[in-house]
């Protein structure tokens, strides 16, 4: 707080890019106040934990598609995972939770928000920067410590909590619950407790910077589908985080003090009465989905916009309903709060309750419907070229239409009470959540990669890891839909256990090859990536013909974005094939017409913030 | 669109408080961040004060507060001058903006002053508690969870006037120095307001009814 005016005073900074030659490499690539930099650092670190979360999803699927085997090669580099060279349990439930609370917390809401957020934001509105950039700096600095702390949890006594990514009491408030449910829970809690700090601060730097900070003519409903789904997403996270703040606040009461707000009375653990009374384990489940369904959304929302911005670029024609689909945005941003219900609907809550949770959910599949036919319109009788972005762009819309409709089956309890908790949740889930998010981030990186290298990906490459990620996703959770029919449950540790589950073996290790596959496919990504990085094409700073303010600068763009002029703005961002026009784009800063120009850019000079 | 359609709506946008270039609603990025943060902030807190809700009403007995609590010797006291404290506090801003330093020096070391005394008084009555075996959780009068919402959630506002403090030293330092705006005085004083409603809640909730 005390540094805020002071930097109010010196912001927005013209003269700040002036400095660049001056920086060395710890300031400019390590402790930077630049956007752009903490954006890229955002999304590194991302990627680390993907490659972090993916290898404990590889380790899941070895479990599960050959229950018992024995693994010599896994068992010597996880030698506390595996007993006899078989994986044990506890492991196996801490690996569950652990790739659950990584890919959601660590790697899509930081590489999304954080990574695209921070790169993207300032340079599709006109500005220099956020509004409070060493707020925005210390936001990715509690980052790695968030890490630190929650990857510690493996290696301390018990290890990693095994209750599942939504820690339910009395399993994650008492020390003795499980092997897990010791200091590894607590570190958990820190970990999280840190990274909620972490986007509130990111959260505030981008409403603000939306809001204040837009070029000269850049409106509110001539910003880019991508700023508005950040923008809408940063609203989502700075009302439903704190809420799970609260409720950690308590949680590490029940398990540091002694309390008992989620603990009930009678409890018996380990043959030990516990003296724990008069909690409620489900006011820990109302909290915890009040932040977890928004937090979906925070992980669906920038992705929508993205793909917008991809859809309209690489199919040469406008977004179709661009109005509507800031409504709708904003539309399931709303609803996000009112339907967390809908998650447990098996905990014995009153019928009408259930009935109106029901209600809410399935109206989300308005909006929801209302952008996908929006994304099919754009695309109809486009000019599409198949870049790596656009496969992308498309696939994230086939993805989301399958998990979509296999939401309308959840959302009504009568059909969520029977499939609760089994393998069709997690289908649902990995579709219109993970793999639709991850889609997102795949066509965001292969279409912005110019703008933050000033070099183009490999497109064949690129198109060699689309139908490879695109098939193993299918073949990796389409089957899951028929397991979680037959009864498989959500987070069983072997399926050979129950008879009634015995005939799954043979789907249950063709899902575990596709699995295979789609990791791999992912280390074309990742080669493809730094190769590009250093040997990639030269990329000029509109390789894709596009609108948006960022593809006028210099790819990469120079510190401060702009050099002496901020831009000004003169029409939205989806000017494509207009009849008449001398190319089949008109870039954001095109005057309407030339004598309509009110004077020159440097006239507002840098009245940005005030 | 006409040529003159193009040169309307060119001056429409740069005419409109949302058309880019300045803030929409008039306000610096800074006190816009601070406002933010407070939205945030009040939501953790309904969180705990609806935990504590559920945790009162699944309880069954609730002790009688009228028993426990000094309201008219310490609480009541304490809640006023935390009352006080934002009058004060509105004074500071009003004299920052005036450019009056004696009063704002004036002022803002009376606010610090307040909440200095309520944290103080809050020390005492936890003291007072835990002299009676009050723990967090233990209760001498009914169901432990009295205790530990009583703790819990009055420690942590308290850790918010704690920081409140603080960051008014801070912004007092600064003015010491000539360094500040009035608007560094506003935002401070927005989350000492905020901090001030959100007692009377608490206050509402935990000790009245």
């Amino acid at each position: 707080m005390a540094t805020l005016e002071a930097r109010e005073h010196a912001h927005p900074a013209p003269e700040a890019h002036e400095h660049e030659h001056e920086l060395g490499f710890f300031r400019k690539y390590i402790f930077s106040l630049d956007h752009k930099i903490i954006g890229l650092q955002y999304y590194f670190t991302s990627l680390f934990m993907a490659l972090v979360g993916g290898t404990l999803a590889m380790l899941m699927r070895a479990q599960l598609g050959w229950p018992g085997r024995e693994w010599p090669l896994l068992a010597s580099l996880f030698p506390g995972g595996f007993q006899g060279g078989q994986m044990t349990p506890t492991f196996y439930y801490a690996l569950v939770t652990m790739h659950g609370t990584i890919m959601i917390f660590f790697v899509l809401t930081t590489i999304l928000s954080g990574g695209f957020g921070n790169f993207l934001i300032p340079l599709q509105i006109g500005a220099r920067d956020m509004a409070f950039p060493f707020l925005n700096a210390l936001s990715y600095w509690l980052f790695p410590p968030a890490i630190i702390v929650l990857l510690a949890a493996f290696f301390v006594e018990g290890g990693a909590p095994g209750g599942g990514w939504t820690v339910y009491p009395p399993l994650s408030a008492l020390k003795e619950a499980a092997p897990g449910s010791g200091l590894g829970m607590t570190l958990w809690l820190i970990a999280l407790f840190i990274l909620i700090l972490s986007f509130l601060f990111g959260g505030l730097n981008y409403i603000t910077t939306i809001l204040n900070l837009r070029a000269r003519g850049m409106s509110m409903t001539r910003l880019p589908l991508t700023t508005w789904s950040l923008f809408i997403t940063a609203v989502l996270m700075l009302l439903s985080f704190p809420v799970l703040m609260a409720a950690a606040v308590m949680l590490l009461f029940d398990r540091l003090g002694g309390t008992s707000f989620f603990v009930p009375a009678g409890l018996v653990v380990g043959g030990k009465l516990i003296p724990h009374a008069g909690g409620q384990p489900l006011l820990w489940q109302h909290l915890f989905w009040f932040l977890g369904h928004p937090e979906v959304y925070v992980l669906i929302l920038p992705p929508m916009g993205m793909v917008s911005d991809i859809l309209a670029t690489h199919a040469r024609k406008p977004i179709f309903g661009y109005r509507f689909m800031i409504g709708s945005m904003a539309a399931i941003g709303f609803l996000s709060f009112v339907v967390w219900g809908h998650h447990m609907f098996v905990s014995g809550m009153h019928p009408l309750l259930g009935t109106a949770f029901m209600a809410t959910s399935l109206v989300i599949a308005v909006p929801s419907a209302v952008k996908t036919f929006n994304w099919l319109a754009t695309l109809w009788r486009g000019k599409i070229r198949f870049t790596s972005a656009m496969l992308f762009a498309v696939g994230f819309v086939s993805l989301f239409v399958t998990g979509g409709l296999t939401g309308i089956f959840l959302g009504s309890p009568a059909v969520d009470i029977q499939l609760t908790d089994t393998y069709f949740v997690v289908a649902h889930f990995h579709f219109v959540m993970a793999s639709a998010a991850l889609f997102g981030v795949f066509g965001g990186t292969y279409h912005w990669f110019p703008k933050m290298f000033g070099r183009l990906m490999d497109e064949r490459l690129g198109r060699l890891h689309f139908w490879l990620t695109f098939v193993g996703i299918y073949g990796t959770f389409f089957p899951m839909h028929y397991l979680g029919t037959a009864g498989m449950m959500r987070r069983i540790y072997s399926p050979d256990v129950y008879p009634h589950l015995q005939h799954l073996g043979g789907l249950n290790a063709v899902i575990s090859v596709s699995a295979f596959v789609l990791g791999a496919a992912q280390l074309i990504f990742a080669y493809n990536l730094f190769w590009s990085m250093f040997r990639g094409k030269k990329a000029d700073r509109n390789p894709w013909g596009a609108n948006s303010l960022e593809w006028t600068v210099p790819s990469p763009p120079p510190h401060g974005n702009w050099g002496a002029e901020e831009p000004v703005v003169h029409r939205w961002a989806y000017d494509f094939s207009v009849p008449g026009a001398p190319q089949d784009f008109i870039p954001q800063t095109v005057p309407a017409l030339p004598a309509a120009v009110p004077g020159d850019g440097g006239a507002h000079g840098a009245s940005g913030s005030r | 669109m006409s040529a003159e359609d193009a040169v309307m709506e060119e001056q429409r946008v740069l005419a409109s408080d949302w058309g880019g270039g300045k803030s929409p609603v008039g306000t610096s990025w800074g006190k816009l961040m601070m406002w933010l943060f407070l939205m945030s902030d009040a939501l953790t807190f309904a969180g705990l004060l609806v935990g504590y809700g559920v945790m009162r009403m699944s309880a069954g007995r609730w002790p009688y507060q009228y028993n426990i609590f000094n309201i008219n010797a310490v609480v009541g006291p304490m809640t006023f001058i935390l009352i006080c404290s934002s009058v004060t506090m509105a004074a500071a801003v009003a004299a920052a903006r005036m450019n009056d330093h004696r009063k704002v020096r004036l002022f803002l070391g009376l606010t610090i002053l307040g909440g200095l005394m309520f944290l103080s008084m809050q020390a005492y009555e936890w003291s007072h508690f835990i002299g009676e075996g009050a723990r967090l959780t233990t209760n001498p009068w009914g169901v432990p969870m009295f205790s530990t919402t009583f703790f819990v959630i009055t420690g942590f506002h308290g850790s918010h006037v704690t920081s409140g403090v603080i960051y008014l030293l801070v912004v007092a330092g600064k003015e010491g120095r000539r360094r500040y705006s009035a608007e560094t005085i506003e935002i401070a004083g927005l989350y000492w307001h905020f901090v001030d409603l959100v007692w009377v809640f608490i206050f509402t909730l935990l000790y009245l009814i």
